[in-house]
């Protein structure tokens, strides 16, 4: 007998009162809608950025034409030298145009290019598939052009969020996306720069991950403040 | 470095340690400081009395519906992760399961192996197999790393680290640290860390982790954290080991949130992580980093046994939170080294004495004013103090009939403590007996030895009143 055929043999010997009803998750966060006021666009931006600034993470209101002068801009401002970015995407193409000094993409697997990654590469610019209101949280599906580590090696992650695709919760995402239809190799949520308080229960950013977060949020230009 | 293997205490001398730890100031004064600093984090985060118990009582429907179906889950998750290429093993104990992660690391010439926060990998002392091979296993959490380099075992599931002050992490450090200066700067000792660690994150040729959550219909191992070690285990080295224990899975991704917003809030009072990691598979054709080989070892190691019982059963919804121990007033006065055990506090004495047995542990369950507040707290409702209360009972009998003997069934029973409790029972079921008794015992209260065992070692003498309670009844009628 294999360890495996031990456990399911004393798992299934096991005594089973009456099996409980499937929970209904739907039913639970259809209940907590109900009873709060119907989400709008400007609500679920409003407490995107409230919660994202909780985090420590930045975010900078930008439009589809000026988003890629706004990064110029903020990469000038925080002297990135190197800015990592995936090809191909939608993204690309305007952000190639932009004059942003330094920029390079994830071209090569990891094992080429490892150090570099590690030790010459100031930021990172990913895309999201969405963002969550209620945490201010960003859904980041890494692909072949996309890297996992372009949102956490660089000291400094950019983030492409658009508005349209921001959600009340998580369980909204999950359900508006069909994630359970086929889940990626690797998905993350990711909610501020990476941070610590296992020191004396003193919180320290920048614990092995990004030190800064900027979300540049995509959104019409009479939402721009 | 430091990858040494740590001392482990047996929970049978709990008594003494926890008198020592008692008696010490220092580490009463952290561990007050840090569990009020979580209580009230974690009451911010539930405002509404209300919507918390409906948010309970879900999560604890979801936990018990996997349960119910663990088995079945099982299955499903290990065909579901070998489709998405992941090698499924399974470990019957703590043995199998390091014999397992060891050979894996053999197979790849592995000279460095980088940790995730994984207490599924403490419970196995996993780091002791990996030096009795060679290995290096070298702890990446922040709080880890520092219990790691101090020869230490962690004090708190969630905040390892709680017992040390930045004073001795900054002195830890300038001793122990290559080139780092003594400084007491927080963000800079947080980058001294960091700084060691990245180069540990390109030169190991495995990562391991633990897994918070494992659904069985995508195939997917979720991980909570902040820091950013997780993601780095679990993407940068080559190869990939996450260990759980069988417990962890659930069906449905929709299963997930509600248990996820449940364990941050309760464990730090914070609404979400800063990351939340789902990895359903190494990195395909095309795909440039990610780890190119998977594995996920799931651990029995006792839980079949809590399992078996369909009350100990609850013992398995645990997520692992940690609010019983920050609620507990034994464990904020003790700390956790105390307990000697991988998991201390209140989940710690339910769930170690069926990883290890009750002759080895039979005193954590004692080691509890039954107060009730792990309970109140626990985000999945598991009755603790019922299941404190009935492992102390098995610990003092023999299985209840139809019930298979726990390990270490009985490995409290006393026969002075069984007369006593006979005596009593022959002496309250004869009423002319008891009204005896009561008398003399009033009557001759003068005679009440002052030195009552340990009941007096930090409590005043126990003395029958001047009349017992039927007299004073008898009295008060009359009149």
């Amino acid at each position: 007998m294999s360890a495996r055929d031990n456990i399911l043999r004393r798992l299934r010997a096991a005594p089973q009162g009456k099996a409980p009803l499937v929970p209904d998750v739907p039913a639970f966060y259809a209940a907590v809608s109900a009873a709060t006021p119907p989400s709008t666009r400007a609500a679920r931006i409003e407490l995107f950025c409230e919660k994202m600034a909780f985090w420590h993470g930045e975010v900078v209101r930008v439009t589809a034409a000026n988003w890629p002068h706004k990064l110029r801009e903020i990469c000038t401002a925080k002297g990135v030298r190197s800015l990592l970015y995936g090809e191909p995407s939608a993204h690309a193409e305007a952000l190639k145009s932009a004059g942003i000094a330094g920029l390079k993409s994830y071209d090569r697997p990891l094992a080429e290019w490892k150090k570099e990654l590690f030790e010459d590469t100031d930021a990172g610019l990913t895309s999201t598939r969405g963002g969550i209101a209620e945490t201010g949280t960003l859904i980041v599906w890494p692909d072949a052009s996309e890297p996992r580590l372009m949102s956490l090696v660089p000291p400094i992650h950019f983030a492409l969020l658009d508005a349209d695709q921001l959600y009340d919760t998580l369980f909204d995402a999950m359900q508006a996306q069909r994630w359970s239809d086929g889940m990626p190799t690797n998905a993350l949520l990711v909610s501020g720069p990476s941070k610590t308080a296992d020191i004396q229960v003193t919180l320290a950013y920048g614990a092995h991950g990004p030190k800064e977060l900027v979300v540049l949020l995509l959104v019409n230009e009479e939402e721009v403040q | 470095m430091n990858t040494q293997p740590l001392d482990f205490v047996p929970a049978s001398e709990f008594k003494q340690r926890a008198s020592g730890a008692v008696a010490d100031a220092h580490l009463r004064k952290s561990f007050r400081g840090a569990m009020d600093f979580l209580i009230n984090k974690r009451a911010a985060q539930f405002p509404d009395p209300v919507a918390l118990e409906s948010q309970r009582a879900l999560a604890e429907h979801i936990r018990k519906y996997s349960l119910a179906r663990l088995p079945e889950l099982l299955e499903q998750l290990e065909r579901k992760l070998t489709d998405n290429g992941v090698k499924v093993h399974w470990a019957e104990n703590a043995e199998e399961a390091c014999a397992i992660i060891v050979g894996i690391a053999q197979r790849h010439s592995t000279k460095l192996m980088v940790k995730g926060k994984s207490m599924v990998s403490e419970e196995v002392e996993l780091n002791h197999a990996m030096a009795a091979a060679g290995i290096d296993a070298l702890e990446s959490d922040m709080g880890e790393y520092i219990v790691q380099l101090d020869g230490e075992k962690p004090s708190h599931i969630i905040m390892p680290a709680i017992h040390k002050t930045k004073q001795q992490i900054a002195r830890l450090f300038a001793d122990k640290v290559p080139g780092a200066r003594y400084t007491e700067s927080v963000d800079e000792l947080i980058g001294i860390g960091r700084a060691v660690l990245r180069e540990k994150f390109m030169s190991a040729e495995i990562g391991l982790s633990g897994v918070n959550f494992a659904v069985a219909e995508t195939g997917t191992l979720c991980l909570v954290e902040n820091e950013g070690n997780g993601r780095m285990c679990t993407t940068v080295p080559e190869v990939h080991i996450a260990i759980t224990g069988i417990e962890k899975v659930v069906e449905k991704l929709e299963h997930v949130p509600p248990l996820f917003g449940l364990l941050t809030r309760s464990a730090t009072g914070q609404a979400i992580t800063t990351y939340f990691n789902m990895i359903s598979g190494p990195r395909k054709p095309g795909e440039k980093d990610g780890p190119g080989e998977m594995h996920l070892v799931l651990v029995d190691n006792g839980r079949t046994q809590a399992y078996g019982d369909e009350q100990l059963r609850s013992t398995l919804q645990c997520i692992r939170c940690g609010a019983c121990m920050n609620h507990c007033p034994v464990y904020t006065r003790i700390g956790g080294h105390a307990y000697g055990t991988t998991y201390p506090g209140p989940i710690g004495e339910i769930i170690s004495p069926h990883m290890l047995g009750l002759n080895a542990t039979h005193v954590l369950p004692t080691a509890s004013s039954l107060c009730g507040a792990c309970g109140e707290v626990c985000p999945v409702r598991i009755p603790i103090p019922e299941l404190l209360v009935r492992l102390r009972e098995e610990a003092q009998h023999d299985a209840r009939p139809g019930h298979a003997p726990l390990r270490g069934q009985g490995a409290a029973k006393s026969r002075l403590v069984d007369a006593v409790w006979s005596g009593w029972a022959a002496l309250y079921t004869r009423p002319a007996f008891y009204r005896a008794f009561g008398w003399l015992a009033t009557r001759f209260r003068a005679l009440t030895p002052p030195m009552q065992g340990g009941w007096t070692v930090s409590r005043t003498p126990m003395k029958p009143a001047a009349r017992t309670l039927h007299e004073l009844m008898a009295e008060r009628t009359k009149r």
